[in-house]
């Protein structure tokens, strides 16, 4: 609704609240300007009308990864949503990411995200000779760099439907994010790993059905499943599905030791 | 989406086991294409005997579908629209289990790079009828027919050069990018064009079907093909 002298709009906020036990959408009606976002609303539902509601937030700037929240039932950072989004007269919801505990309204506990990062095995460079340094080339990296560019905002692992319909599949799978970390190593043009085993074994890549919706909602534009799940399952099928390789492998009587290095 | 593909595989099936009317000179239907078996109205190659009783058709068309099936942009529309496994993204999935790609049937999607291997051979395969389609008896011409099926030529490949499985064998699965300039390049183009995969796999997956619908509509005298020939 808006008032023709002011500029200032009112919208319906419904917010969850309630904590790991119990919750509830609870029903506000704020006031809000052109170009203001999610988060100022809920700020201003804090500072005006319930200043015990709980929301975590830090840069505002959509760098920090901190305010995701589902938005009329889509993952998206508060802080990055525009209120001129929802031009419409009926209440914006506004729900914590539901794939991770609740911990009080909107505020929930992601260290699933941390408890599995650990599984990725890092970067193990190559060895330099005494004063040399690594060279990189633009050609090895720029593939690379598409994924320095998350945020960890986990609003991938929310969406991910193995992770969010099926609980009994965390312990098989870790998610979008940690294989977008995979794949950054993998094609890291000076590490020396292979990750294959682990990605098929440890990290679970084949639950992924490439449906993309983890693409779909990554603010940080990160062409999660084309640039690093899919090529990560190729990676896989070379080392164990494709049997023209393997044979190959026998024949060279080792292990397929991985891409060219 | 759902609808689509529903309504192609209806009319490819009902295409597939006509087994008359895919050729008009000098256009082969696509889905007709390489008539390898003896009892072609216009033979390719010879390459299987007068046992063969059924559509020529089945003999090829397993490559494109199985190619379509495991495709990793077609996986995708057939998990969101039939397997409902999600029905859209932050919707429930429609069963309590899930086990995704890890176990059988699906774990054999994992043998599209063969598929892709096969779809190359046929594109070429395509893209000769594409020229034939210039060549009327002896004659350079150009018919709608012509245009049609050089389309199609250029969509079948923009598709199949595209594929993840393409982009992963020519450059993707390499570390050092930088060492191998030319296969560099391959990947490049190989990653524009999959920026696109699914636009091209739906507009080839029409077109395919279009352009075997207008050799059927040529061949059975409904439509008269407006050629200019060179003599
Ligand atoms: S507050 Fe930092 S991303 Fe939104
Ligand atoms: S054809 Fe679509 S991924 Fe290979």
């Amino acid at each position: 609704m808006r008032s023709a002298d002011t500029g200032t709009q009112t919208v319906r906020l419904r917010i969850w609240r309630g904590d790991s036990q119990a919750g509830r959408f609870v029903e506000y009606s704020v006031p809000f300007n052109d170009g203001e976002v999610v988060l100022d609303v809920v700020h201003r539902v804090q500072a005006t009308l319930a200043p015990d509601l709980a929301v975590r937030w830090n840069c505002k700037a959509g760098k920090c990864g901190s305010c995701s929240a589902e938005i009329d039932g889509r993952p998206r950072l508060m802080c990055m949503t525009r209120m001129s989004l929802f031009d419409r007269d009926s209440p914006l919801t506004i729900a914590p990411l539901k794939t991770f505990p609740a911990e009080r309204d909107l505020v929930t506990d992601v260290g699933f995200n941390y408890a599995v990062a650990g599984r990725v095995p890092p970067l193990a460079p190559r060895q330099t000779e005494p004063g040399e340094h690594h060279r990189i080339w633009d050609a090895d990296i720029e593939r690379v760099q598409e994924f320095h560019r998350c945020i960890e905002c986990f609003l991938c692992q929310d969406v991910c439907h193995v992770l969010r319909d099926h609980e009994s599949n965390k312990n098989k799978f870790v998610g979008p994010r940690h294989l977008v970390r995979l794949a950054e190593l993998e094609m890291h043009p000076i590490d020396t790993a292979d990750r294959r085993a682990t990605a098929r074994h440890d990290l679970g890549i084949s639950y992924c059905n490439i449906t993309r919706c983890c693409t779909e909602v990554c603010p940080a534009g990160i062409a999660i499943t084309d640039n690093a799940i899919i090529p990560m399952k190729e990676r896989v099928a070379d080392r164990f599905f494709d049997p023209l390789r393997l044979l190959a492998a026998k024949l060279r009587s080792r292990p397929d030791s991985g891409p060219a290095k | 989406m759902a609808m689509g593909l529903f309504a192609f595989i209806l009319y490819a099936t009902w295409a597939t086991f006509q087994n008359s009317h895919y050729y008009a000179a000098p256009y082969l239907s696509p889905f007709y294409s390489p008539c390898v078996s003896a009892n072609c109205t216009y033979q390719t190659a010879p390459l299987v005997g007068s046992w063969w009783k059924v559509s020529p058709a089945l003999a090829v068309v397993w490559i494109p579908l199985g190619f379509r099936t495991s495709c990793y942009y077609f996986r995708r529309v057939y998990y969101r629209s039939f397997w409902l496994s999600p029905p859209a993204c932050a919707v429930a999935d429609a069963r309590p289990r899930y086990s995704g790609e890890s176990r059988l049937p699906l774990i054999l999607n994992n043998v599209h790079r063969y598929f892709f291997y096969l779809a190359f051979a046929l594109a070429i395969v395509d893209s000769w009828d594409a020229v034939a389609a210039f060549d009327f008896s002896g004659h350079f011409g150009i018919g709608l027919g012509s245009l049609i099926m050089l389309t199609d030529a250029v969509l079948l490949w923009s598709y199949t050069l595209g594929c993840h499985s393409c982009r992963h064998l020519v450059g993707g699965r390499l570390k050092l990018l930088s060492a191998h300039r030319i296969r560099y390049r391959l990947w490049k183009g190989s990653s524009v064009l999959n920026r696109h995969h699914g636009l091209f796999g739906w507009t080839s997956l029409g077109w395919v079907g279009f352009t075997d619908l207008y050799v059927r509509l040529v061949s059975t005298g409904v439509i008269t093909d407006p050629r200019w020939v060179l003599h």
